[in-house]
């Protein structure tokens, strides 16, 4: 798969209209690296010059601040902005919210300023550009319903792009009880990714898979590779991995389109 | 003519008000112990999230019931105290319903009428919310901080509005003038001939005794706030209007790590430099909270103001599976605290003597401010802008900061990120590795 970077672009004297943040899970967690390259697919299809740092990117610092570490976080702000900045970059595209959020909001006061895009905002973009068609056959009347990321959703209010999207595949999208303003997070968020999760009564992936089942979907889309992870395990937990699918909204365009 | 009554309002109304301007001041010097942090920006947008959130109640309706039922509390106390106006008047001049000539029969009844149906839908609204709390199985009354103290203090409120009301009803209902007149008793009129069996001079006896009781009522109740949840009929305006403008997940950046940063990754900072000799001796930071002081005044200002209705609770993905995490026993903590250092500071005169007490530990444990998810839901929930989450992610940054204590796992992952640029221990030459695979 033909993904360019950043050093790349910049020896053959190009500057890409987008740089394609890939983050610490789509990097290197199995599961989201299949969310990144559905994603290039989609960037490919809608001719999209881009590029990535490669092994010039590294962690935006979001779980180290959420953890606490506010040290650890405006190092890793400090060392990304020089390279960003090196690299003279205007416009980022993300399929992780957390770098999302982080990128927009908390990098600008420490001297990293971008435009920012969640992947499903930009797609939505390319759609409006008519520079990206999505099949409305292929997933034809299925059910969908859509976990909203907690970094997407509340704390950026982003609820309709992925939305869009979902509805322009022509399936049957279903709405959870706890939607958009009320969602229930998957419990990944705030640096739970990385540790077991306090004494309690229930895992909170479990709590919400139940949410989704609810609305009996045959497909739960997201659009952040740790909620994805979080309600794959919870479908798993249940026993329904056999009848539910969970897939990132780029997973489902670029099976859509035959990427 | 004898004035004593009048003197004994003036005294009454003079001590009433006098004792709660003191408590507030108290309470305003507790807020100022918070760090400052500027929230004058935006001055146009603060008043309409103000206009909408405090005032026009845009996120009590959220939960219709019980913000429906808020809503006619709310507005009900709103404009009948508009009649304490006059009662005050009538108290200090000695005067009957003062306003009633002036207005003219017709636009004062009107008034009071519009009063008497006000405080009857409050009085039931005070006994749906009374059922609501004590009666019925609604998970957030019922959680383990609403035992104690937060539980009579939620049920008290409600009786003092009952009472209240009440007496407003019946000062109306014995008040024979004002029920020969006819205007304006829409529901006293319902209530007088209960009194009837009373001989006339007993019937003034008992609407002089109402008046007097309901003036008091009112005064003991404005003094009530300071000790009690419902400072948040005052403080919800002022706390909307200084609440965080920004997106939810955009956490502040440390200024104080910042500094620490900038000299890192300055080549010209000699790290091993003596200071300068007659340099000021800088105090290093602190980073993070560990008590009170240690928070900003708007985080302590949204520990007054909150009123313990537990919607953020009810949201909490860590409190609904389980965990010891409550965010509305978060604000309850944090105050519980602040009143304890104010306390201090009375008791020594102006200045807090260490009690070898902070928030941490003796009030919020670490368990509880691990368990979050920094999901937002409890700031989404919260229909009056307090923000827990800002205090426990300030307590987590001390923690992790000041004292290394975070979970193994964290540690880990930290530990990663700062080798190679990711929380998992993979090899930064890696990470392009995907775009080849299949």
């Amino acid at each position: 798969m033909k993904v360019p970077t950043m050093a790349d672009m910049i020896a053959q004297g190009k500057q890409p209209e987008v740089l394609f943040w890939v983050g610490a899970a789509g990097s290197y967690d199995d599961r989201a690296k299949k969310i990144s390259r559905a994603f290039v697919k989609i960037l490919h299809a809608a001719n999209v010059d881009f590029a990535v740092l490669g092994t010039e990117e590294s962690s935006t610092g979001d779980a180290a601040k959420r953890a606490g570490n506010e040290f650890l976080f405006q190092m890793q702000a400090h060392m990304n902005i020089e390279v960003l900045n090196g690299y003279e970059v205007k416009k980022i595209v993300t399929c992780d919210p957390h770098s999302f959020n982080t990128l927009k909001n908390e990098y600008p006061s420490l001297g990293g300023k971008y435009e920012v895009f969640h992947h499903t905002q930009f797609i939505q973009n390319l759609i409006s550009e008519g520079r990206l068609e999505i099949d409305n056959t292929s997933f034809k009347g299925k059910r969908v319903t859509f976990h909203d990321p907690c970094y997407l959703g509340r704390a950026n209010e982003v609820y309709e792009s992925p939305r869009n999207l979902i509805r322009r595949l022509g399936v049957n999208l279903t709405e959870m009880k706890r939607h958009k303003g009320t969602a229930l997070c998957c419990g990944a968020g705030g640096a739970q990714m990385f540790k077991d999760a306090e004494r309690g009564n229930k895992e909170i992936n479990i709590l919400r898979t139940e949410d989704a089942l609810e609305t009996k979907p045959q497909i739960i889309a997201t659009g952040c590779p740790y909620c994805n992870t979080m309600m794959t395990d919870g479908i798993k937990f249940k026993e329904k991995e056999s009848e539910i699918v969970v897939k990132d909204i780029a997973e489902l365009i670029s099976e859509a389109n035959g990427l | 003519m004898n004035y004593i009554s009048n003197v004994l309002f003036g005294v009454l109304l003079i001590t009433g008000i006098g004792y709660f301007v003191n408590n507030i001041q108290k309470l305003v010097r507790n807020i100022k112990l918070g760090k400052s942090i500027n929230r004058n920006d935006n001055k146009l947008q603060r008043f309409k999230n103000m206009a909408m959130i405090a005032l026009g109640q845009s996120k009590m309706v959220k939960r219709p019931f019980s913000g429906f039922l808020h809503i006619i509390v709310y507005v009900g106390f709103v404009i009948i105290n508009i009649e304490v106006l006059e009662i005050v008047v009538d108290g200090l001049l000695g005067t009957h319903r003062v306003f009633q000539p002036y207005l003219g029969d017709a636009f004062y009844g009107f008034l009071i009428g519009v009063f008497e149906v006000l405080a009857a839908l409050v009085f039931i609204a005070v006994v749906f919310f009374w059922l609501r709390r004590n009666l019925t199985n609604i998970k957030r009354f019922l959680s383990k901080e609403m035992t104690g103290w937060p539980k009579r203090d939620g049920n008290l409120i409600l009786y003092f509005e009952m009472v209240l009301m009440s007496l407003f009803i019946i000062m109306n209902a014995t008040d024979t003038a004002f029920q020969e007149a006819g205007v304006g008793n829409i529901i006293s009129q319902f209530v007088a001939p209960i009194f009837e069996v009373y001989t006339p001079e007993t019937i003034h006896a008992i609407e002089r005794t109402a008046w007097w009781i309901h003036i008091i009522g009112i005064l003991v109740f404005l003094n009530y706030l300071f000790y009690s949840k419902h400072l948040h009929i005052l403080l919800a305006f002022p706390n909307t209007y200084f609440g965080s403008l920004k997106p939810k997940g955009q956490f502040s950046n440390s200024e104080a790590v910042l500094k620490e940063v900038q000299m890192m990754m300055d080549p010209s900072v000699d790290p091993y430099a003596l200071p300068e000799e007659g340099a000021e001796e800088e105090v290093p930071a602190k980073f993070g909270a560990s008590d009170v002081a240690d928070l900003s005044w708007v985080q302590l200002l949204n520990a007054y103001t909150c009123t313990e209705c537990g919607r953020c609770t009810s949201a909490c993905p860590a409190n609904l599976t389980g965990k010891e995490l409550s965010p509305r026993s978060i604000m309850m903590k944090t105050r519980d605290r602040l009143e304890e250092v104010g306390r201090n500071i009375d008791a020594n005169k102006g200045t807090f003597k260490d009690d070898g007490k902070q928030l941490l530990n003796d009030y919020i444990r670490p368990e509880e401010l691990w368990a979050c998810t920094s999901c937002n839901a409890c700031v989404e929930e919260c229909p009056v802008s307090i923000d827990p989450l800002s205090i426990i992610m300030e307590m987590r940054n001390y923690l992790v900061m000041e004292q290394s204590a975070a979970p193994q796992e964290l540690n880990m992952m930290m530990s990663n990120i700062e080798n190679n640029g990711a929380p998992w221990q993979y090899n930064q030459q890696d990470r392009l590795n995907w775009a080849d695979e299949v």
